[in-house]
């Protein structure tokens, strides 16, 4: 970046912030010049998302300063902020579903005359926006029928028409496709060239490497430093993280592999859907990736259970088994760890005992009634072994950080002791340190004799887990690697776009 | 245990027993003591004051209380030693007469014993009567406790909660698992109809203790059937609870009306009134007891076994709980099974405390066993809630309706102060969520 001599975009200095029982915040640097994209790494609790909400005027700093345009300010409201030029585009959209792009982008400011607004006029500053941002998209489309990809276009177009100069953008790419985040990459280049600053969080490295020009870690709310992209590498950057060095980001472990335990015959959701078959070995990992969409988490839930399949055959251990819920599945060693921990695993209002329980009642029930001392004692257990990091038994659910919840999960299916495991994104979301750990457990659950499907979007992750790796295209398995060792990113990217049928 | 820790748990508990203590306060009165109790206190004056040759007059109106309190004093001075005592019995100018009579006798008396409500007249009459004057009026000495405290008051508010806080058992396992029961008024009027009707079919007046027992029962199944009915058509064909239940009301109602034929029944036996108005345990009464172990059993469910973690995991998340390997259907299917019994016994209880069934039974008691869960601290949202909060919230919403009588208010104001507690109830629990909502978002955060 010009260092030129005007003062920054924003700078943030020596911010602090405490919540009752916890510094979430101690003495937080942040920079940001015009035309940059400027990355926050850290692990889950590391404080971003309280800078993010600091910066947004959600939260209020209880130390340091804050400036725009080398002018300090200060923010009482999220509306100050917004007025100082700050949008933030969160995780979760703020969209209202049921009304347009173009209702959803003025939303709060129409050009209305005594009420009554000018379509023309809207439809003109919409098209202003949309040719700014360099994409395309019916701004008559309702915001429902719209991809997660679509909609945080929505989002970012939202910001610029209040005239944000300053876009933070939290996760953006979390739930969006590589494509899609190809053309994420191309929007947040063009903003650059307007010369508007960018805070981009992400979870993913490699991104950072792409997009942004510097970055700044922080760790247990800790500022630890900011660096251009050029001076650091991957692993740097994790140690600065976790700060210990991980030597090896996938800790993959090789061992003899079993019999068949799960195969899967010509199954598939419609009757004129194209059939998937595949099997899955005892102590094997097998990847099984694709393009989201690909027909991954429909076909782990087939498996489960959760839906019916139009025809079909499931097999564990050579016997054809007629599966009609999640309850006999399990019943038949098969567990899912769901992709959507909030909205497919976690009743977010029971206690994180309760979520590990809830599968597994029966094993410390006796005529319908709960033994409370023995459901502590073997949960006690997995607090230790898996190192949930909880406050206490009851503490609820929807209050632990994404890789504890992750952790209450897995406690659940490890105590009901599937022989087969499937898990859908196991570490979507999840911190540096945290994924390591599940990694391990994966590792522990292979050389135990389990047979586990691990899908996963992340292409390192897969070539770095796997026995084997299927790759999914368009609700088909599109190819198959043996030879991981040798596999490329690449390699998997032409089967999972349908390209090509390779081994 | 910090202090939003203890208002959360027991927020509801503190405020009940704020409006008790209000309440207390509030109707502190002049008390007499009655019957046995006055007869016991008077005899200890008389005992004090007087001894056995003196004249002793008893005086006493023919009411039942006034009664029992001239034989209980008659027999206790009596087996004092006491030999001239006499007992007029009546109202003001019989016992003017009596007086008189003394007079023309020449009779002197040296007290007229009496209780407190009488001595007032009776002492003016007496003070007329030239040889009646000399005499002590001996009456109980007035207290001062508050009204809403007396045995007599609290015992009318457990029976005026009693029906709607067993049907609040079922409702809030129905509102936990995120549903609503809106039938259960329409199946007080057709449990009590259904009761009745079987009895009068059977015997009448006449009818046996085995006959009441098995039509109670056959009401209570029935209404668990089409409690069981509600739950199929909510699983198996996906109506909405609030559409699905507001159907079962009307046809439930509907056929109270059919089948008492739009009038009450009143062809039943005295003695069913047994578990209404009866009370043979401590003379607390029969229903309250019921109602007791109903409160207990539901809350050992809830807390202790599977089926009670089952109806919160569904409440709270269906989907996360169908994937948990539970049959989330089964679970629901039970609630409003439960519900609708629930419902039909307080019908039965209802009938009972009335003696009659009537298909007007239960207008809007759904809403009231809506607010109770409620105000109880259960959110409409499913997933959270409390069977001893449920308890609470009846007896706030009792407790509020018996203050207000006692002090007086008019039943249509009572009506506007009782939704705006409802209201106020459920904003507490919205902000005491917000605030503690905004602080673990802010932990988990970073």
């Amino acid at each position: 970046m010009s260092k030129n001599d005007e003062s920054p975009l924003l700078s943030v200095e020596r911010i602090e912030k405490s919540f009752p029982g916890v510094k979430a915040l101690k003495g937080v640097n942040l920079d940001l010049h015009r035309g940059e994209v400027h990355a926050i790494v850290g692990e889950n609790g590391a404080g971003k998302s309280t800078l993010i909400k600091i910066l947004a005027g959600v939260h209020q700093a209880d130390a340091g300063t804050m400036h725009i345009d080398g002018k300090a300010v200060h923010f009482n409201t999220p509306i100050e902020a917004q007025h100082a030029g700050i949008a933030v585009i969160y995780q979760e959209f703020n969209l209202i579903p049921a009304l347009t792009v173009r209702e959803n982008i003025l939303l709060g400011h129409e050009t209305s005359k005594w009420g009554f607004f000018s379509k023309r006029d809207e439809h003109k500053i919409i098209e202003d926006l949309f040719s700014k941002m360099n994409v395309r998209m019916d701004p008559e489309a309702i915001c429902a029928e719209l991809s997660v990809a679509q909609q945080q276009l929505v989002e970012i177009a939202k910001s610029l028409s209040v005239g944000a100069r300053i876009i933070v953008m939290d996760e953006p790419s979390a739930t969006l496709t590589n494509q899609e985040v190809d053309t994420l990459f191309e929007i947040v280049r063009d903003l650059k060239e307007q010369g508007i600053g960018i805070i981009y969080i992400s979870h993913r490295l490699d991104e950072i490497f792409e997009i942004a020009q510097r970055v700044t870690v922080l760790r247990d709310g800790e500022y630890i430093g900011t660096h251009p992209v050029e001076r650091v590498d991957r692993e740097g950057l994790i140690e600065m993280m976790v700060g210990r060095s991980i030597e090896n980001e996938f800790p993959k472990h090789h061992h003899p592999i079993g019999d068949v335990r799960l195969k899967i015959d010509d199954f598939a959701h419609t009757s004129d859907e194209e059939g998937v078959s595949l099997e899955v070995r005892s102590g094997e990992v097998l990847g099984l990736t694709g393009l989201v969409g690909a027909g991954r988490t429909e076909l782990a839930r087939l498996i489960f259970g959760a839906d019916r399949p139009a025809r079909g055959t499931i097999s564990v251990d050579g016997k054809v088994l007629n599966i009609k819920s999640p309850l006999e599945a399990i019943r038949n060693g098969i567990c899912l760890l769901t992709e959507d921990r909030k909205a497919q695993g976690l009743v977010l209002g029971l206690s994180s005992r309760e979520n590990f329980a809830l599968a597994n009642l029966n094993n410390w029930s006796k005529g319908g009634f709960v033994s409370a001392k023995e459901e502590r004692s073997r949960f006690a257990s997995y607090i230790d072994s898996l190192k949930i990091k909880i406050s206490h038994q009851d503490q609820l659910a929807q209050n632990l950080s994404g890789g504890n919840q992750q952790k209450v999960l897995i406690a659940r299916w490890l105590e009901s002791n599937s022989d087969i495991i499937i898990f859908d994104e196991p570490t979507r979301g999840i911190d540096v340190g945290a994924k390591y750990e599940i990694y391990l457990l994966i590792n522990k659950l292979a050389e135990a004799g389990k047979a586990i499907i691990m899908i996963s979007s992340e292409l390192p992750e897969v070539l770095g887990m796997s026995d084997r790796i299927l790759v999914m295209h368009e609700g088909r398995i599109s190819g198959e690697i043996t030879d991981v060792l040798n596999a490329t990113q690449e390699d998997i990217m032409t089967m999972a776009v349908g390209q090509l049928e390779a081994s | 245990m910090s202090l939003s820790k203890l208002l959360s748990d027991y927020g509801m508990l503190i405020v009940l027993i704020l409006l008790c203590v209000f309440y207390s306060i509030t109707t502190l009165d002049e008390q007499n003591p009655r019957g046995v109790d006055a007869a016991e206190q008077v005899t200890q004056m008389i005992l004090d004051g007087y001894n056995t040759q003196d004249r002793i007059v008893v005086v006493s109106k023919s009411n039942p209380e006034h009664v029992l309190f001239a034989n209980t004093l008659l027999e206790e001075l009596e087996s004092s030693g006491y030999q001239n005592v006499e007992h007029i019995e009546g109202e003001p100018p019989e016992v003017r007469s009596a007086f008189e009579q003394f007079d023309s006798l020449g009779v002197r008396a040296d007290a007229v014993a009496i209780p407190q409500d009488y001595s007032t007249i009776i002492g003016n009459i007496k003070n007329r009567i030239p040889v009646m004057s000399q005499a002590q009026i001996v009456a109980p000495r007035s207290y001062r406790w508050p009204t809403f405290l007396l045995a007599n008051n609290l015992r009318n508010v457990a029976n005026q909660i009693v029906v709607i806080a067993i049907i609040a058992v079922g409702m809030t396992m129905v509102i936990i698992t995120a549903g609503i029961d809106l039938s259960v008024g329409s199946l007080i009027a057709f449990s009590a109809v259904v009761a009745a009707w079987i009895i009068r079919e059977m015997g009448g007046a006449d009818a046996t203790l085995g006959v009441m027992v098995l039509a109670s029962v056959i009401a209570i199944l029935m209404c668990g059937l089409v409690g069981f009915a509600s739950g199929i058509t909510i699983t198996k064909f996906k109506v909405p609870p609030f559409i699905a239940t507001l159907a079962v009301m009307l046809v439930a109602s509907g056929f109270a009306y059919i089948i008492s034929k739009g009038e009450s029944i009143y062809e039943i036996p005295d003695s069913y009134v047994w578990l209404g108005r009866g009370a043979d345990l401590f003379s607390i009464p029969n229903a309250v007891v019921l109602m007791v172990i109903i409160y207990v059993l539901a809350h050992i469910l809830m807390t202790r076994t599977t089926l009670g973690r089952y109806i919160y995991a569904v409440g709270g998340n269906p989907e996360a709980a169908r994937l948990s390997g539970i049959r989330v259907n089964l679970v629901l299917l039970f609630v409003y099974t439960m519900c609708g019994i629930m419902a039909g016994l307080g019908g039965i209880v209802q009938a009972s405390q009335l003696k009659s069934g009537a298909p007007t039974y239960g207008l809007l008691y759904e809403l009231y066993v809506i607010a109770a869960v409620v105000v109880g601290g259960t959110s409409l949202q499913g997933g959270e809630g409390k069977i001893s909060g449920t308890l609470i919230g009846a007896f706030i919403i009792a407790v509020i309706q018996n203050g207000m009588n006692l002090t007086g208010v008019e039943s249509y104001t009572q009506k506007v102060v009782l939704g705006f507690v409802i209201l106020l109830a459920v904003l507490l629990d919205m902000l005491k969520k917000r605030s503690w909502g905004g602080k673990k978002k802010t932990v988990a955060a970073g």
